[in-house]
């Protein structure tokens, strides 16, 4: 008993204040990019061409964050005259397309449909589904139950059964091994229901692009309502889309 | 022994030089090998222009290769020679379509159509997209049931199916079905540019980024001939250092919470993010992806960034050893761990297990020490006190490692001298006609890689093996006999990949 006193002592409060006070994550987090609109066209081209994700359209100068990976290597390659990542983690999308960007994201607050947050604004509750994630978007939502981000202080919570739950959290490129579990899982939930997309793979297959062996586009099989970009998400960028998009 | 060729860890073999023995042969020195406390690291199936072929890499203290044609099928070591061939033969027979004939339990291991365009070994129709759609084994009897299990888990997991035979409480029987989280990467690493290579391995268990892009990239290395400068390999050994550091202490805290002592379950759980932040101020990625790259590292470690990591440590370490005592002293903690799932020695040996799961029964071999790559020729082992077998044990290996991690840590970062350049993915012409085997003790265990590229240094085969590809059948037996309302405890204990497991 002792010891548990002591150790609480030590560890402390931890919780963040997030969003109340904005939190600022380390210089080389890679958040949202900002492209350079008059860049040469030679050095976007050569970022293009470098992209293992082919996520950059060098003609209109975007970046399609559905499929980035936020590697960092098209910024190192131009030495930043193409794109620079900044710090900014609020990345969420209610729109596919939003997601090709130069930089610029509409407010996810002002598109989250007003019928949602009436629904779930004061209570969510969410089934995740791994449908072949490689367990880093998974770990960091789980983490999103740890004292510091402390999910359940909003109102918003994982759950275990579908039938329980308001919609469903996918990560993963969807393997064609785990479509039908998937599906099922999304027919056990209550309508209205919401469907949100965590990471790279589950909006475009992510790394996994081209295999016959996934589905590749969560949207293809389900209605996404919100998209979450990253390799994987960072739990802020989980958190900030929650928050904005039902709250 | 004199069939077999030496090789070290991550050298190129040119593949004339493996040898190419008669199927018996072949087979005869694989028994031999493996009956004589021989361990298999690869044994896997490979077209060659008309014909199918097998390449197995085995250790004991050394690392040994040999090669052999095969046709339709081939008699089944397991049934003759050892268990530890059981995964590798069922793989066989899936990837090719190649049979062992006799195999005591021929079943799939990740249920996808052969990359042959063979018939089907085990008569499945893929376009009915389930893999437990199989049966499974049952006891029978009126006291018996049945509790089935996933592929959707109650928590923020990845699926997979259990099935369990029970009389009461008690597990007769687990069974362990995967295939869930298949991705086809071995198929798609021969057919897409390089560049895309590193990516992908760091996306084939996200909790390994680090462990198995290490394998890839020195793969490539190897193939190249690139060299990684001494502080670029510092920074590999901090980065996977502190991947497993985050996974021990994650996993530690899950153990609290599955025997419901919450104090260090949060704490661990806050800590564990310490160590990926950590990651996060190396490379910009809580897991470590984009930080390895062939030829070295992307991300430089600066004075700041190695200013920052030592403090933290310095902070963190006393923290780490008091919320440790708080968990492993408390006799409720003990009373659950004690003797849950435990798995002998001997049992350990007959199915290979390895890394934390080997170590906790007394199976000592780490990559780091045995075949050791980048800094670890000059760092340290460590030695396991609790080595019984039970989640006691494995709990207990894991706290050790921790700390063993952090020590390693603080001797790369006492040598570091901050002068290494970054290194981009570029487009490498592969030597021809070549093998390379990697290894790398990932925080799970043997991690390896395999690859086989061909005249024109195109990759011909990929071959992947994460550690859990072995330790899944570790978790089956280690419920044996057990309670069911064990299973969470004893399967966190071990805390096995899906996604590297099904690939
Ligand atoms: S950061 Fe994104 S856009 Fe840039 S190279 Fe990596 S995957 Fe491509």
């Amino acid at each position: 008993m002792l010891k548990v006193i002591k150790n609480r002592f030590e560890q402390g409060c931890r919780t963040s204040s997030y969003p109340k006070e904005p939190i600022k994550l380390y210089s080389r987090f890679r958040g949202r990019p900002v492209v350079n609109r008059n860049c040469d066209r030679a050095v976007a081209l050569q970022c293009a061409q470098i992209c293992p994700q082919e996520a950059i359209d060098p003609e209109k100068m975007t970046i399609d964050l559905g499929r980035c990976t936020f590697c960092g290597q098209c910024e190192t390659v131009s030495g930043g005259a193409f794109v620079r990542f900044s710090q900014d983690f609020e990345l969420g999308a209610a729109n596919r397309q939003d997601l090709i960007t130069d930089g610029e994201l509409p407010d996810l607050a002002v598109q989250a449909k007003a019928h949602f947050k009436k629904l779930f604004g004061r209570s969510l509750q969410l089934r995740q589904v791994s449908a072949a994630g490689c367990n880093a978007c998974e770990a960091d939502t789980n983490v999103l139950n740890t004292p510091f981000f402390d999910l359940s202080r909003f109102g918003i919570d994982f759950v275990a059964s579908p039938r329980h739950a308001d919609g469903i959290h996918v990560t993963g490129p969807v393997s064609v091994n785990m479509k039908t579990a998937l599906l099922t899982t999304y027919e056990a939930v209550p309508s209205p229901k919401v469907v949100i997309a965590s990471g790279c793979c589950s909006i475009s297959g992510g790394p996994f692009y081209g295999s016959e062996e996934i589905v590749g586009d969560l949207n293809s099989i389900l209605p996404v309502d919100l998209y979450i970009p990253g390799c994987p998400p960072h739990p802020l960028t989980t958190l900030h889309a929650l928050l904005k998009f039902f709250k | 022994m004199a069939d077999l060729l030496r090789i070290t860890n991550g050298e190129r073999i040119p593949r004339a030089a493996i040898p190419s023995l008669a199927l018996e042969e072949f087979l005869q020195a694989l028994s031999d090998f493996v009956k004589a406390d021989g361990y298999i690291v690869q044994l896997f199936a490979y077209r060659d222009g008309a014909s199918n072929r097998l390449l197995a890499v085995l250790r004991n203290e050394a690392l040994y290769v040999a090669g052999t044609e095969v046709g339709d099928s081939f008699p089944s070591l397991t049934k003759t020679a050892s268990k530890k061939f059981h995964m590798f033969e069922r793989e066989i027979a899936e990837q090719y379509g190649i049979r062992p004939e006799g195999h005591p339990w021929l079943k799939p291991v990740r249920y996808h159509a052969n990359y042959a365009g063979r018939p089907d070994v085990f008569g499945n129709d893929y376009s009915v997209d389930i893999p437990g759609n199989y049966d499974y084994f049952t006891v029978e009897g009126e006291p018996i049931h049945e509790v089935a299990v996933g592929p959707v888990h109650a928590g923020i997991i990845e699926p997979g199916h259990f099935r369990f035979q029970c009389a009461g409480e008690e597990v007769l029987h687990l069974e362990i079905q995967l295939g869930y989280q298949h991705r086809g990467i071995e198929k798609m690493l021969t057919q897409v540019p390089q560049k895309r290579l590193p990516i992908i391995c760091e996306g084939i268990a996200g909790d390994t980024s680090i462990g198995h892009n290490l394998c890839c990239c020195q793969a490539i290395e190897a193939l190249a001939g690139l060299q990684v400068e001494k502080g670029a390999s510092m920074v590999r050994v901090i980065g996977l250092e502190l991947e497993r550091i985050a996974n021990h202490i994650g996993d530690l805290g899950a153990l609290s919470g599955d025997v419901a002592f919450n104090p260090p379950a949060a704490y661990f759980g806050r800590m564990r993010g310490e160590f990926l932040n950590l990651l996060q101020v190396l490379c910009g990625n809580r897991f470590g992806k984009g930080l390895v790259r062939p030829g070295g590292v992307a991300h430089i470690m600066g004075a700041e960034q190695h200013g920052l990591i030592a403090k933290k440590l310095v902070e963190i370490t006393p923290e780490i050893k008091n919320v440790c005592d708080l968990l492993f002293s408390a006799h409720t903690v003990q009373a659950r761990f004690d003797n849950t799932g435990p798995v002998p020695l001997e049992l350990a040996k007959e199915l290979g297990l390895v890394g934390y799961a080997g170590r906790a029964c007394g199976l000592p071999y780490d990559v780091r020490t045995a075949f050791p790559t980048e800094r670890y020729t000059d760092l340290p082992g460590n030695t396991n006190a609790t080595t019984l077998g039970d989640v006691n044990s494995r709990a207990a290996v894991r706290r050790e490692e921790i700390m063993h991690s952090l020590s390693l840590i603080e001797m790369m970062l006492g040598q570091h001298k901050g002068e290494h350049k970054s290194v981009q993915m570029q487009q490498y012409q592969l030597a021809p006609s070549s093998l390379v085997v990697t290894l790398n003790e990932g925080w799970r265990g043997e991690v390896s890689h395999c690859v086989l590229t061909d005249d024109a240094g195109r990759i011909q085969r990929y071959k992947i093996k994460d550690p859990s590809f072995h330790n899944w059948t570790g978790l089956a037996m280690s419920l044996r006999n057990q309670e069911i309302s064990d299973f969470p405890l004893c399967n966190k204990s071990y805390n096995l990949s899906y996604c590297g497991f099904d690939l």
